[in-house]
């Protein structure tokens, strides 16, 4: 066991080095210079570019550029190029208010797809078991920013409700019972859309790992002892085919970060997605290698976590 | 599976002597299995719809005097609902549109939906194609290597001049061309060294220092391996947003980087499924008649291995469309005027309320080839697997 975690940890922290060389490499080789964002702006005299090249070492070579950044990164004190504030103080702004949605998304998530995937696994062939399997491939294939627009559609011409934004403009001075309904139709929207992806998926592989319990000497033997049907599925097919879940509460973390791109936008959600969109717009690396180095450590923790309870929760994996 | 067929040519009493193999062809087995599920038949249907309008897109939208003009603006015609005859009085002869009809409207230019629909189908259907191409034709050389040579041991001498090449160039791209130079020198200074002192020492047992060169570091297998872990750290779609809006607007490029950020599913499975065939005696026989390795590998064990990469490549084909599309919606990729699905859908985001159609003609269209190849992709998954093939 603790040769394991050590072994993985010595594994994991040499994928991260070169995830941040490949990174570093990926960003500062790409044509063009961040210290000529905007050409067109007249205060922006050549004795300002190199300023700006100077104070952000853009004057160094390659390999020092790279050690200056991540002794910044480690020591909390990168700023990002556009506004010169800590980025990392941006990034925990930021998260907080992605925070919510993926709190949400998540929940929606894992108490739907269970429910829908076990019963259409019962009732394999059957008119639920089509259907859910139809809607999972519909949710699977529509596009995030076209069911976002449709949802848009339905909700404000419907219950006239407002929706983008992380609150209606100027409710400030209104009751809390109001703020509180408000904030919650703003955070509706995002966070189905967040979901919808996630419930197609989990319910097509709980309902697979269910079939293939289902299907098991063991559960045919409880069936013939003559217990119960409810039994036999929830107590002893339903425990089994649950372990391979367990492992995916890891692989859930990378998703705090990554926040959608897409649906940020489209809500004006003022989130992680969102401001890595404007960082990639500004060319401020310094925000755009942060957040990638954030949710590659997010990676490596999720896969080391489920690893860990895969290990803790099936006896027959040994090591 | 009878033998019946095979043995009209011999009368009654005869003993067949040739052995017989299986009277259904392994693509005819596939299509009876196939043909059975409904919706993967409609998939494979729609696809082939959708490919004939995407050429026929092509041909009717390009060239310089294009039948159905997909960039012909008519500002006294715009926002027109689908089917709306155009007003003739007010267009020049030139902007009628040939067909006499907006069939699906048309947009805040006045331009014809349909046309920039047509001219959208061939940019869905090759980002689609080449960037699963290039993805495919990676994920099965770097698995093939790491499954069939996986446990070659790649030794210091084969390392340090490939880091040191590769840093070379690497530095000449960064511009920095006196150490790139010396980087290289360096690197085939050590080929040059470790060659020679195979040459020289051949019989007699090396000197220390060079036989450290010679120290074996890791396996071929756990190299790949590691770099499919290093390539999966990355948030696949926030990286390709980032290198495509750093590099300049073009197709080619979105289809190259969606390719080569995608081919690590590929990769595990080729190498899972080498891993397993490498060890079957077929591979051996094939190993024992003296059959050149490659052959081997191309022509017996990747039929064998192919299905699940089938599988993943159609799968990969509608996520290819879907991230393509998302793009051009944030506004990268190809360059306006030309059309895609995504930028009609983006161009029409301010008329939701006003316009819908221009939100739901390319919205659906995407949704329904994405759907048609997702369960393609699935059909063709139930259709080859070998379980099922035993059962019928």
């Amino acid at each position: 066991m603790i040769s394991f975690i050590g072994r993985s940890a010595v594994q994991k922290m040499i994928t991260l080095f070169f995830v941040s060389i490949v990174s570093f490499l990926i960003i500062h080789l790409a044509p063009g210079k961040p210290s000529q964002v905007d050409p067109m702006n007249p205060k922006f005299t050549p004795e300002m570019v190199e300023r700006f090249r100077s104070e952000f070492h853009l004057d160094k070579p390659l390999t020092i550029q790279y050690l200056y950044f991540y002794r910044d990164l480690f020591t909390g004190r990168t700023v990002s190029w556009k506004d010169n504030q800590s980025v990392l103080l941006k990034i925990w702004e930021r998260f907080l208010n992605s925070l919510p949605l993926f709190i949400v998304g998540t929940i929606l998530t894992w108490t739907l797809s269970f429910p829908v995937g076990i019963r259409s696994a019962l009732q394999r062939g059957g008119n639920f078991d089509r259907s859910s399997t139809f809607l999972a491939y519909l949710l699977i294939s529509i596009p995030g920013f076209f069911f976002a627009y449709v949802l848009i559609i339905f909700v404000v011409t419907q219950f006239q409700v407002p929706v983008i934004g992380m609150e209606t403009f100027g409710i400030g001075s209104t009751s809390p019972m109001t703020r509180f309904m408000d904030r919650i139709w703003h955070l509706l929207l995002p966070s189905v859309l967040g979901a919808t992806a996630g419930i197609a998926v989990l319910s097509r592989y709980v309902r697979s790992q269910m079939l293939e319990v289902e299907g098991q000497d063991y559960v045919r033997t409880a069936r013939a002892k003559g217990l119960p049907p409810d039994q036999v599925h929830y107590k002893h097919a339903l425990r089994n085919a649950l372990l391979p879940f367990v492992t995916m509460f890891g692989l859930i973390l990378p998703g705090l970060i990554g926040g959608s791109v897409i649906t940020e936008s489209i809500f004006s959600w003022p989130g992680m997605g969102r401001m890595a969109y404007e960082a990639i717009l500004a060319r401020d690396y310094p925000v755009i290698l942060t957040v990638n180095f954030i949710s590659a450590v997010l990676v490596l923790i999720g896969t080391f976590i489920s690893d860990l309870l895969y290990l803790v929760v099936d006896p027959r994996i040994r090591l | 599976m009878s033998s019946a067929t095979h043995s009209q040519t011999a009368s009654p009493g005869d003993v067949i002597e040739t052995p017989l193999g299986p009277t259904r062809s392994r693509f005819q087995q596939f299509w009876v299995l196939f043909r059975r599920n409904s919706l993967a038949v409609s998939g494979l249907a729609i696809f082939g719809l959708f490919f004939f309008t995407a050429v026929v897109g092509l041909l009717v939208t390009s060239g310089t005097q294009p039948l159905l003009d997909p960039a012909q603006v008519r500002l006294q015609e715009k926002l027109k609902p689908p089917l709306s005859r155009p007003n003739l009085d007010t267009l020049r002869p030139g902007e009628v549109p040939p067909l006499g009809v907006y069939l699906f409207g048309t947009d805040n230019l006045g331009r014809d939906v349909f046309a920039r629909m047509l001219q959208g189908a061939w940019v869905s259907l090759t980002v689609g194609f080449v960037a699963v191409g290039i993805s495919v034709v990676i994920g099965i050389f770097l698995g093939g290597i790491a499954g069939y040579f996986g446990q070659a041991a790649i030794r210091v001498d084969h390392m340090l001049p490939a880091f040191l090449l590769l840093f070379g160039v690497a530095a000449w791209i960064a511009g920095a061309k006196g150490s790139a130079i010396v980087l290289m020198g360096l690197g085939s200074g050590v080929v040059i060294v470790s060659i020679a002192a195979q040459k020289i020492w051949r019989k007699r047992p090396m000197p220390v220092f060079l036989n450290a060169l010679r120290f074996p570091v890791l396996t071929a297998d756990t190299l790949i391996m590691r770099l499919v872990d290093i390539m999966l750290c990355f948030p696949s779609f926030f990286l390709i947003l980032t290198v495509v809006a750093l590099l300049p607007a073009s197709l080619y490029n979105i289809m190259i980087v969606i390719g080569l950020t995608s081919w690590m599913g590929t990769t595990r499975f080729v190498r899972a499924e080498f891993l397993s065939l490498r060890e079957q005696d077929f591979v051996l026989a094939a190993r024992a008649l003296g059959i050149r390795t490659y052959r081997i590998i191309f022509r017996q064990m990747m039929p064998n291995a192919i299905a699940p990469v089938l599988v993943s490549a159609t799968i990969g084909i509608a996520s290819a469309i879907l991230t393509e599309a998302g793009l051009s919606f944030l506004g990268f990729g190809v360059p306006p005027p030309h059309a895609t699905w995504g930028n009609i859908l983006s161009g029409g985001k301010d008329f939701i309320f006003d316009a819908p159609w221009l939100t739901f003609v390319p919205g659906i269209a995407i949704l329904i080839v994405v759907l048609s190849f997702n369960l393609f992709g699935e059909g063709l998954r139930d259709a080859l697997n070998p379980k099922l093939r035993e059962r019928h």
